[in-house]
């Protein structure tokens, strides 16, 4: 009756394999979501910091344009304007508009309501107008990053006033001002056209994006040609012996290199030894390049490999040389997977930040370069920067950055998905 | 003549050296007979003489740019007297550089002395005159090798073989350049550790349990010494790197398994991609998630349970690091197991086993060489990442096991050792080489292991 016995204890036994089974799988759901919930709260976390940042507060000021006042003569010359007093008459503006402010704390917290950069926006448009000089005009100034930040509803009264920097007299005036309809939310240009700077109200990430965009340039016209070019020579014509083993097993190791070693070698090689200009794009580029080299040369031999063996053997029956197969039929058909292989690389390169890091590619850049040998910096280490300043101002700026630069690799990553789609489709 | 002048004449005379061979070719061709007794087609030998013109141009101007400034230096330092040369090597270079940037224009005469002006002088000088040589050098180099060629034009020569036989080279050099860029690393890196360990010993550097990278001004100051004992950086990446596991290992697996043997392929083709976002995601970005965000969360959780938890622990750099780890894992995990035969599966199935007895009991332990082979990779991948460290974990190297503290780690060092200003010969810099050689013999090791076993793993089912 052993037989009877076993049915029963496997039976009895089935329900217990069965929940264990449905647990397993709820283990498995649970890590998929756990994933999920970590790349959502990461986006959710960014995107909300740094969606402020696309905005910025103007203040109504009523600016009494007064040409002694500035210190500006008849008929001023450029270098006239360049010396006036428009800081001073901002201040003076400022005044006029809360007479009852007295005392050297209060008038600085005051002043501190509109940026320091107010001055040179004022004085861009008085040039731009010179008939405005002797008159008083409503002009929309650009607000201090803290006084902004209060505007956008970032800080709370409720915080003790000694742990915030926008203090309760300023947050009185900047009520008032809200009430009379003299401040105003617009779209934060300077975001996009200005260099770093020292107030967060006026930094940008133009000199970074294009930093960036010199550096990639670099790269891409290094590592992509020498990459299909090694990846051909390793798949057409490389003899099987000890070197191409050798060079297979130093492109499969450098793939695995840590990104800062790269960063390394730049420093040694090309800024002690060939002496190149340090924080250069060129430099930059050519660091990059030398670490998605092996990305580009494993994606293009797996693409080259593909490609089916009867278009070469078409090729070299009717007498095509090797390299004319290669050249004319091969590389054509396996193009799609390279160049997509090719942008992933590019997108890598695009966030890499610690080996530019070594080159001194982490300076503070107002001017974008425009060459490859002016010294710039990149989007990742703006963004690195800029994690590194107190100012909550810089925090939201931050943030911005990275919704950018994952723009830009989000598009590049579209691009690349895409050609592949249009690859399998052949 | 600018370097971009002359790259520009150079590429017009390799296409003028292109045209004139291939009329050459079709004039002998007429001579002989018809385009049919050429050996290659007209083309061919125009890209010969293109090559012979342009290639050995190309080598004489990088060689010459390559000594130029070490030749000027040696022309203008021997004219300078004696007693500035005799001054100490760093007064020296600092002087030096002083003639360069006077006569680049970058610095004023004021701040210069007579000797100085007039070395400055001779060197823009003969800095005029070298750049004349060059662009006649690599002009003749280039008409030569261009006359060469075109001489050579003959009905038998071999033109399109030659082509292809240049263009290998250029092939194989190429993909040489990858076994070049491992030495590079290799020589860059031993060399500067190798005088960090004149000045240090090894065993210090080995076996030391303090680090204090800080090097005094003068010899008297107090604390003059500096500390290099690795073993805290070591220990502060290995428990970084443990946390970032104990992270990564668990859902990239389990992920894996779920979407490899559970999930339905319309599932699969919609998650994947998705959880792969997180491997595109910058390294910067997830330092400034781990810095801003989830530093103070863990922080703060710390403290609501009574732990004292450190501004910049162990614990949120190494979540976050596990974070970026995961689709790393879970894609490795998903090649092995989707490696192991179908036989192996149905042969469990078969027996009346449920999946999860399948998975837990056949597939994994079928599939752990393997795995332990990603994880490996992980694991080097984690020692090496720089940003998310460099922007949450601390500076202090403290030796502990306590992931609430904050630790240092290899790369965190190399970087604050070498970012602004640096002397070569102060043990601090050098030190910073002597990490890069640790950690590029650590990780290569790591990979080593683990492509040799995931390999063998790979053959056992082949």
């Amino acid at each position: 009756m052993s037989n009877y016995d076993n049915t029963t204890l496997i039976a009895a036994s089935l329900k217990k394999r069965y929940a264990r089974e449905r647990r397993f799988q709820w283990y498995g759901r649970f890590a998929v979501f756990i994933g999920f919930v970590f790349l959502i709260v990461l986006l959710a976390d960014i995107v909300s910091k740094g969606m402020p940042a696309f905005t910025q507060h103007f203040i109504k000021v009523d600016v009494t344009l007064d040409a002694d006042r500035l210190g500006l003569p008849e008929n001023p010359t450029q270098q006239d304007y360049f010396g006036a007093d428009f800081g001073g008459v901002v201040k003076a503006s400022l005044r006029e508009m809360f007479p009852e402010v007295s005392g050297r704390g209060d008038k600085k917290q005051l002043y501190r309501l509109i940026s320091v950069g107010a001055e040179y926006d004022l004085r861009d448009h008085l040039m731009a107008n010179p008939e405005l000089v002797g008159t008083t005009q409503s002009i929309w100034l650009r607000a201090h990053s803290e006084a902004g930040s209060y505007l956008k509803g970032q800080v709370s009264r409720a915080l003790p006033e000694a742990d915030r920097k926008v203090k309760d007299i300023q947050m009185d005036w900047l009520d008032q001002l809200r009430r009379d309809g003299r401040t105003q939310s617009r779209f934060n240009t300077v975001f996009f056209t200005a260099g770093d700077s020292r107030e967060p109200e006026l930094a940008g990430i133009r000199a970074a994006l294009q930093g960036s965009f010199f550096t990639l340039m670099v790269t891409f016209l290094l590592a992509f040609p020498v990459g299909v070019m090694a990846a051909v020579y390793l798949e057409e014509f490389a003899p099987r012996n000890r070197l191409t083993d050798l060079i297979e097993i130093n492109i499969n190791n450098l793939a695995a290199v840590p990104s800062i070693v790269f960063g390394l070698l730049g420093l040694a090689v090309f800024i002690n030894f060939f002496e190149l200009p340090r924080s250069a794009p060129l430099v930059g580029g050519m660091v990059l390049s030398l670490m998605t080299l092996p990305t580009i040369i494993i994606t293009s031999r797996a693409s080259i490999q593909a490609v089916s063996p009867s278009i070469r053997e078409a090729a070299l029956g009717v007498g095509a040389s090797q390299l004319q197969t290669v050249l004319h039929h091969v590389l054509p058909v396996a193009m799609p997977g390279i160049l997509t292989g090719s942008i992933i690389g590019m997108a890598q390169a695009l966030g890499e930040s610690a080996p530019l890091l070594m080159i001194g590619m982490v300076a503070f850049i107002m001017d974008a370069p425009s060459g490859v040998t002016d010294p710039s910096t990149v989007l990742p280490v703006q963004i690195f920067l800029w994690a590194d300043s107190p100012e909550r101002g810089f925090t939201e700026k931050t943030s911005a950055a990275i919704i950018v630069l994952m723009g830009f690799l989000i598009l590049m990553n579209a691009l690349a998905v895409f050609l592949r789609r249009r690859f399998e489709m052949k | 003549m600018q370097t971009s002048t002359v790259l520009l004449v150079l590429v017009a005379l390799c296409i003028a050296s292109f045209f004139f061979a291939r009329r050459k070719s079709h004039a002998v061709a007429h001579g002989s007979g018809g385009l049919t007794t050429l050996h290659s087609l007209p083309k061919h030998y125009g890209y010969m003489a293109l090559a012979w013109a342009g290639l050995p141009a190309l080598a004489a101007l990088a060689l010459w740019s390559a000594l130029e400034p070490r030749m000027l230096e040696a022309e203008v330092v021997s004219s300078l007297p004696a007693e500035v040369r005799a001054l100490p090597e760093q007064q020296f270079g600092l002087y030096y550089n002083q003639i360069l940037g006077y006569a680049s224009g970058g610095m004023n005469a004021a701040e210069l002395d007579e000797v100085q002006l007039a070395a400055a002088d001779r060197y823009s000088a003969l800095a005029a005159r070298f750049s004349w040589l060059r662009s006649a050098l690599v002009f003749a180099v280039a008409l030569a090798g261009a006359v060469l060629a075109i001489r050579r034009v003959q009905p038998a020569l071999r033109a399109r073989n030659h082509v292809e036989s240049i263009i290998r080279w250029i092939l194989f050099s190429c993909s040489f350049l990858a076994v070049l860029t491992t030495l590079g690393i290799v020589l860059s890196v031993l060399f500067e550790a190798v005088r960090f360990f004149q000045v240090i010993p090894l065993t210090d550097f080995l076996f030391g349990l303090e680090w204090s990278p800080q090097m005094a001004i003068r010899s008297d100051q107090v604390g003059a010494s500096g500390s290099f004992g690795f073993v805290p950086l070591l220990v502060g990446t290995l428990l970084i790197s443990a946390v970032a596991m104990l992270i990564a290992v668990p859902v990239g697996l389990m992920s894996a398994i779920y979407l490899s043997e559970y999930a339905s392929r319309r599932f699969r083709t919609l998650t994947k991609p998705v959880l792969e976002i997180l491997a595109g995601v910058p390294t910067v970005v997830y330092g400034f998630f781990a810095a801003l965000t989830v530093a103070p969360l863990v922080r703060t959780l710390g403290e609501s349970v009574g732990l004292t938890v450190a501004s910049e622990s162990a614990l949120a750099a190494g979540v976050v690091m596990g974070i970026m780890i995961i689709p790393f894992v879970m894609s490795l995990s998903d090649d092995i197991i989707n490696a192991v035969p179908d036989t192996m599966r149905e042969a469990s199935l078969g027996m009346g086993a449920t999946m999860s007895e399948t998975i837990r009991k056949v597939l994994l332990p079928a599939a752990l060489p393997g795995i332990v082979g990603g994880i490996l990779l992980a694991v080097s991948r984690a020692i090496g990442e720089t940003m998310i460290v460099v922007m949450a974990a601390g500076l202090s190297a403290k030796l502990t096991a306590n992931p609430l503290e904050a630790v240092t780690t290899i790369t965190v060092q190399i970087v604050t050792l070498l970012v602004g200003d640096q002397e070569f010969d102060s043990p601090k810099t050098l030190a910073a080489f002597a990490l890069g050689l640790v950690l590029f013999f650590v990780t290569l090791l790591l990979n080593v292991v683990a492509l040799y076993v995931v390999r063998r793993y790979r053959e056992q089912y082949e």
